[in-house]
């Protein structure tokens, strides 16, 4: 039982929910900033998990977990959106299914 | 900070120097890795005018490296080891010479990978934990693939990655054995080992150590390169540039051969006793097949190839006839084999540097527009073929001798390699040097340059220094051997004796 | 005693001209090359006259060469009688072999090669007589044949003479595979290779039976000495070595390398006396080659080849008599041969440097114009032939007369032989020296560097018979030698006479009668013409098996066929496998994500199934 009274079920039925949009936005828009939002979502829906339990439990593990999550969905918001910048020039388009270079 | 460490360090350091010099000024990256080869030869001859020890490891540095799992740098240096090192100081800055010219591409890279080599080679010699040596054996692996596979000839991407597979494959296991043997014993550390031996404290169940002499064995075996694992040998040399031909000959094969007397030999006594005559019916095979095989070859560098799968069986075979003789003449041989085919593939890679052709048959009277590089290719030719006062014929006559006392049967069928040595080597040289110069050769090819000289002169004084006064390097050799081979022979009773009193401690 | 200075002098006139005697002038060669000849010779002499009547073996050790086990084998040199007798052999022949090369090869290329190889080959030989184990005398046989190798291919731009080269070395390699292995056996046995050591360990043995270790260590060293000595069935080289120039047949092939093979059987003597299986073996080997190679001579016109196969049937004498207990008349024969077969080559190299050509046919009447080299041939003839108070009379009848009393059918085939040497020698000089003119219109005289030679080893034809050798070397063997018997001695004698009037009536007095007896014999000359084929067998049962076999069964099949087949199929299967499992990678990233996903759900079904955390 959290102070709000809220109970922690609620959180972690909407962290996953938040989770779930995150993934299925990921798997079904074509547009890379789209589907880089998707990856934030659900980075963020795993730091509420985190910030929930930590709570829950009176435990601080959670929140430094959640501080690393942020550094890291931070690093890597600066190299993926240079990526994306790069691809954008060399192909006018942001649609993922024109960047398949990987395969070869 | 001993002198070993220095001599090993020095060749990264050039390495790393070389990486920060620019790219244009070919000339100074030159003399600057010829610097540190020379450098890191004359040190390391200090290693030999220091070297005392009777059997005993001598310039010992044993600091921990990675705490858990403990793996420690612990280098240091016997009679094994000694003569190897100096094989490869000497040889890289030959290596460097011959090059001087012939590499023109990547000029910055090539001597860097070159020094890196160096570093690994001379690592694999001193390393005493198994990790370490384990982790030289795949450095000197490295620099060896760019070699071959950039300024190699015309199928050197096909030569590289079959180099590289053949001998990845090898220390694969070779790793999966340390590991188990770590399970074992918890220590990568030879020397412990050892003494745990000693105490009885390492025995195998029969089938365990078969395995892991296997997993060794495998990897020195594809490495030295034992018939029938020989088969990527050849194409390497081939693709190979001289240098890196030079080095893969006289030190890297060496490696395998090192690794079987340092490592099987003490450390699995019983099973290498009991797989010596499989063995010595391979590296006989080998002797004879690879002399054959080479009777039969158009092109140089295959040729010589071939010959060194015949040599290194009278290597293998001295090893595995568990003699003081046999395993001398098996140290010895390794160092000949490294002066001697060292010294043929860098004349091949002159012919080539004049003529731009490995075939035989593009030559033919080369004795008379080039009649010094005909006499020194004639002396290392005949050092080849074990003629008596050059090199070979002591470590050649050392390891028959050794065979005869163990089996007079084995040294019959070996020493018919030495009559086809004569076979291939003269044949070659008939078709190379002999006869009417046709046009092509007069007008390319010329005598020896200075820079030449200076690379073959010192393999030449060495193949007759070896050849009569094995004195000089065979006492280190032996009392090295004298305790390998103690506890290759005995080892195995003393554990049984060992453990038999402990275990009846128990109830 | 400084007995290494023996063998030091050549080699420092070997260093000397090979270094430095391409830019130097004729005359510094020369002066280099025999004055270190000049100079082993006289501090020969001097070593000789300081140690007679060398009783006893004189031994000097120098430095380790190799350290095997506990066993030193060292650089040691020793003198005895029986190295006495080759050291002057060697040093004197040599120097005057070293003399008439001056003349013989004033016109050739590579004048300095020739000396310098000349000289090395007098510091390999000189070792091999010197040596004081077996090592070490190896390292003097296997050297002799590399400087016989080097030499035979001198004029290496014709490929006659590089083949007949690698041949030589590859024959002699085979022998020496042996000798190696008798080498092995003896350290084995003996812990020691010192020839005193283990001529004094095998002294103590008793006689053997049948086959043990000293029969054989006796057969293996024989082995070695077929091949360095030309007999069956590894004389092959021998012929095709004259390919070389004249000198070098005179001095390596006839005089003294050659002969190594009957040196070492007597200095193994005491090994062979304890192995009579092994000492019949050299007999029979010997008796045979004597014969199988005089009957080839017959029918010869190269007269190199002629004196040649005369070498490998001298050589068999001496391994006759080797083998039924006459060493010393063995080496006896060994010191008279060198100056006759010397005398005989170098007279042919006279003719040879006259008229440029060597076939017999078309020479014919030389004698007026080579008065020297003709009277000097025939002084080495009269020798060879063993007409008595000759060097040859001497050497020959002591063997054949302990072949008598050997065993009498053995001194039957020996007398044969010498008949049918004594007509093929006297075949050749009457048809180079008499009748007329046949095809050639200039010949001159040799100059006198060479001929003085010539007039020196036929006064030592005739008269080195004086010397009594073999009484001399008699302490160092045991007794054998029986007594003298007339009876024996005037037949063969008389076969040699014999020998000489039937090549007067066929060559001299009735020309033409050669032929007819040839063409009467038809097929049986023709064999014998054809030098029996034994080439031609070695190669097809030998060489050419070796060669096809390695090249499409060892190299093509098993080596690029099954082993890097096997590799490579390997290889194409891996490929394989990753060519399906590639379909995964289809670069859209949304499947790698679905692939996540569902990789993920099942991890966590999997875990729910296993019962989870808990």
């Amino acid at each position: 039982m959290t102070a709000a009274g809220v109970p922690l079920s609620w959180y972690l039925i909407l962290a996953a929910l938040l989770f779930t949009l995150g993934a299925a936005g990921f798997l079904l828009r074509r547009n890379i900033i789209t589907m880089f939002m998707c990856v934030e979502l659900m980075l963020n829906a795993v730091n509420l998990t985190f910030v929930a339990l930590a709570y829950h439990l009176r435990q601080v593990d959670g929140l430094v977990l959640a501080f690393f999550v942020m550094v890291v969905a931070a690093a890597e918001a600066a190299v993926g959106l240079a990526i994306i910048l790069t691809v954008f020039r060399n192909r006018a388009s942001v649609e993922i299914d024109e960047v398949q270079a990987l395969r070869d | 900070m001993n002198l070993l460490d220095v001599v090993l360090i020095l060749p990264l350091a050039g390495f790393l120097l070389l990486l920060f010099l620019p790219r244009e000024r070919e000339q100074t990256i030159r003399r600057v890795a010829l610097g540190f080869a020379l450098l890191t030869f004359v040190l390391s001859l200090g290693l030999a005018v220091g070297y005392r020890g009777a059997g005993e490891f001598a310039f010992v540095t044993d600091k921990p490296w990675i705490r858990s799992p403990e793996i420690r740098y612990h280098v240091a240096l016997d009679g094994l080891s000694l003569w190897l090192v100096l094989l490869t100081t000497l040889l890289t800055p030959v290596g460097i010479l011959v090059s001087w010219n012939y590499i023109s591409r990547r000029v910055k890279e090539f001597y860097a990978l070159f020094l890196l080599l160096e570093f690994g080679l001379i690592g694999v010699f001193v390393a005493l934990d198994l990790i370490l040596f384990y982790v030289f054996w795949e450095v000197s692996l490295v620099p060896m693939y760019f070699l071959i596979g950039v300024w190699g000839h015309e199928r050197r991407i096909y030569a590289a990655v079959k180099f590289f597979l053949f001998t990845m494959a090898g220390s694969v296991l070779m790793l999966a054995a340390i590991i188990y043997l770590y399970t074992y014993a918890g220590t990568f550390d030879y020397v412990e080992l050892l003494r745990l031996q000693a105490a009885g404290n390492l025995a195998f169940r029969r089938g365990e150590e078969l395995l892991l002499f296997l997993g060794f064995f495998i990897a020195f075996a594809i490495k030295v390169p034992l018939f029938p694992l020989h088969t990527w040998l050849p194409d390497a040399h081939v693709e190979a540039p001289t240098a890196g031909s030079v080095m893969l000959a006289s030190v890297m094969l060496k490696m395998g051969c090192y690794g079987l007397l340092r490592f099987l030999l003490p450390l699995f006594p019983q099973a290498s006793r009991e797989c010596a005559p499989w063995i010595v019916g391979l590296a006989i095979a080998g002797i004879i097949y690879g002399a054959l095989v080479a009777l039969v070859q158009p092109n140089m560098k295959k040729l010589v190839a071939y010959t060194s799968v015949s040599h290194l069986g009278f290597v293998v075979l001295g090893i595995f006839t568990f003699s003081q003789l046999g395993a001398d003449g098996a140290v010895y041989q390794m160092i000949n084999h490294g002066i001697s085919t060292g010294a043929l593939f860098v004349l091949v890679g002159f012919l080539y540097e004049r003529k731009h052709s490995l075939e035989i048959a593009d030559y033919g009277g080369v004795a008379t527009p080039a009649p010094n590089l005909a006499a020194v290719f004639m002396i290392t030719a005949l050092a080849s073929a074990g003629l008596p006062t050059l090199n070979n014929f002591v470590g050649e006559y050392l390891v028959l001798q050794g065979t005869a006392q163990v089996n007079f049967r084995w040294a019959v069928l070996a020493a018919t390699g030495v009559i086809l040595a004569a076979g291939y080597m003269l044949w070659l040289y008939q078709r190379v040097f002999f006869g009417p110069a046709p046009e092509s050769v007069r007008e390319h090819v010329y005598d020896l340059k200075r820079r030449e000289w200076a690379a073959m002169l010192p393999l030449v004084a060495l193949m007759v220094w070896l050849g009569t006064a094995s004195e000089t390097f065979l006492p280190a050799i032996r009392q090295t051997n004298a305790w390998i081979l103690e506890r290759a022979r005995t080892s195995g009773e003393v554990r049984v004796q060992l453990s038999m009193p402990r275990e009846e401690a128990k109830p | 005693m400084q007995l290494w200075l023996i063998p030091a002098f050549p080699l420092l006139g070997f260093l000397l001209n090979g270094i430095f005697g391409r830019r130097a002038s004729k005359a510094f060669v020369n002066a280099v090359a025999v004055g270190a000849v000049l100079a082993s010779f006289m501090w020969t002499l001097k070593t000789l006259g300081a140690l007679w009547p060398l009783d006893e073996a004189h031994l000097e050790r120098y430095f380790t060469w190799i350290q095997a086990g506990d066993v030193r084998i060292g650089f040691d040199l020793a003198v005895d009688r029986l190295s006495a007798v080759m050291l002057l052999v060697v040093t004197g022949v040599g120097l005057l072999i070293h003399i008439y090369s001056i003349g013989y090869m004033a016109h050739e290329g590579g004048y300095y090669r020739f000396f310098a190889y000349l000289n090395l080959f007098m510091f390999f030989m000189l070792t091999l007589v010197l040596a004081a184990n077996f090592l070490l005398l190896f390292v003097g046989w296997e050297g002799v044949g590399l400087c016989s190798y080097l030499l035979i291919g001198f004029w290496f731009l014709k490929s006659s003479a590089t083949n007949a080269a690698n041949k030589a070395f590859i024959v002699n390699r085979v022998g020496d595979f042996g000798f190696s292995l008798g080498i092995y056996l003896i350290y084995t046995h003996f812990r020691s290779l010192d020839f005193g050591e283990v001529f004094d360990a095998v002294s103590r043995l008793p006689v053997e039976a049948g086959v043990g270790t000293l029969t054989a260590i006796g057969l293996l060293l024989l082995v070695g000495a077929t091949g360095k000595s030309a007999q069956i069935p590894l004389y092959v080289w021998l012929p095709d070595a004259m390919e070389g120039p004249t000198p070098v047949s005179a001095l390596i092939h006839a005089a003294t390398m050659v002969t190594a093979g009957v040196y070492m059987v007597a200095r193994c003597s005491v090994v062979y006396l304890h192995a009579p299986l092994a000492m019949e073996a050299v007999a029979l080997i010997g008796l045979a080659t004597a014969f199988f190679a005089a009957t080839i001579g017959l029918t010869q016109f190269d007269i190199k080849k002629v004196f040649a196969y005369s070498t490998i049937s001298q050589l068999g004498y001496m391994f006759l008599g080797a083998g039924v207990g006459a060493f010393g008349a063995a080496i006896y024969h060994l010191w008279t041969h060198a100056f006759f077969k010397a005398l005989l080559f170098l007279g042919a190299g006279s003719v040879i440097h006259a008229l440029g050509e060597q076939d017999l046919r078309r020479m014919g009447g030389l004698r007026a114009k080579t008065p020297i080299t003709f009277w000097t041939l025939l002084a080495a003839a009269l020798s060879i032939s063993g007409v008595p108070l000759t060097a040859g009379f001497f050497s020959k009848d002591e063997i054949l007369l302990a072949a008598y009393h050997h065993a009498p059918w053995m001194y039957w085939a020996g007398t044969l032989t010498a008949g049918l040497t004594a007509f093929y020698v006297f075949r050749a000089i009457f048809l180079a020296f008499f009748g007329a003119p046949r095809g050639w219109s200039y010949a001159h005289e040799s100059p006198p560097v060479m001929t003085v030679p010539l007039v020196l080893l036929a006064l030592l034809s005739l008269a080195g018979g004086f010397a009594p050798v073999s009484r001399w070397l008699a302490p160092m063997f045991p007794a054998g030698e029986g007594r003298h018997e007339t009876l024996p001695v005037a037949i063969s004698v008389a076969a040699g006479l014999a020998g000489i009037v039937v090549a007067l009536l066929f060559y001299v007095a009735r020309p033409g009668l050669a032929d007819r007896v040839a063409a009467r014999l038809g097929a049986l000359y023709r064999l014998v013409y054809n030098k029996y084929f034994v080439d031609e067998i070695y190669q097809a049962a030998i060489l050419r098996p070796v060669i096809t076999g390695s090249e499409n069964m060892l190299w093509r099949t098993v080596d690029v066929a099954w082993i890097d087949g096997a590799v490579n199929g390997i290889a194409t299967r891996a490929r394989a496998a990753g060519d399906v499992l590639r379909r995964i990678q289809s670069g859209d990233l949304r499947s790698y994500a679905a692939w996540v996903l569902l990789g993920s759900l099942a991890l966590l079904l999997a875990i729910g199934l296993a019962g989870g955390g808990r």
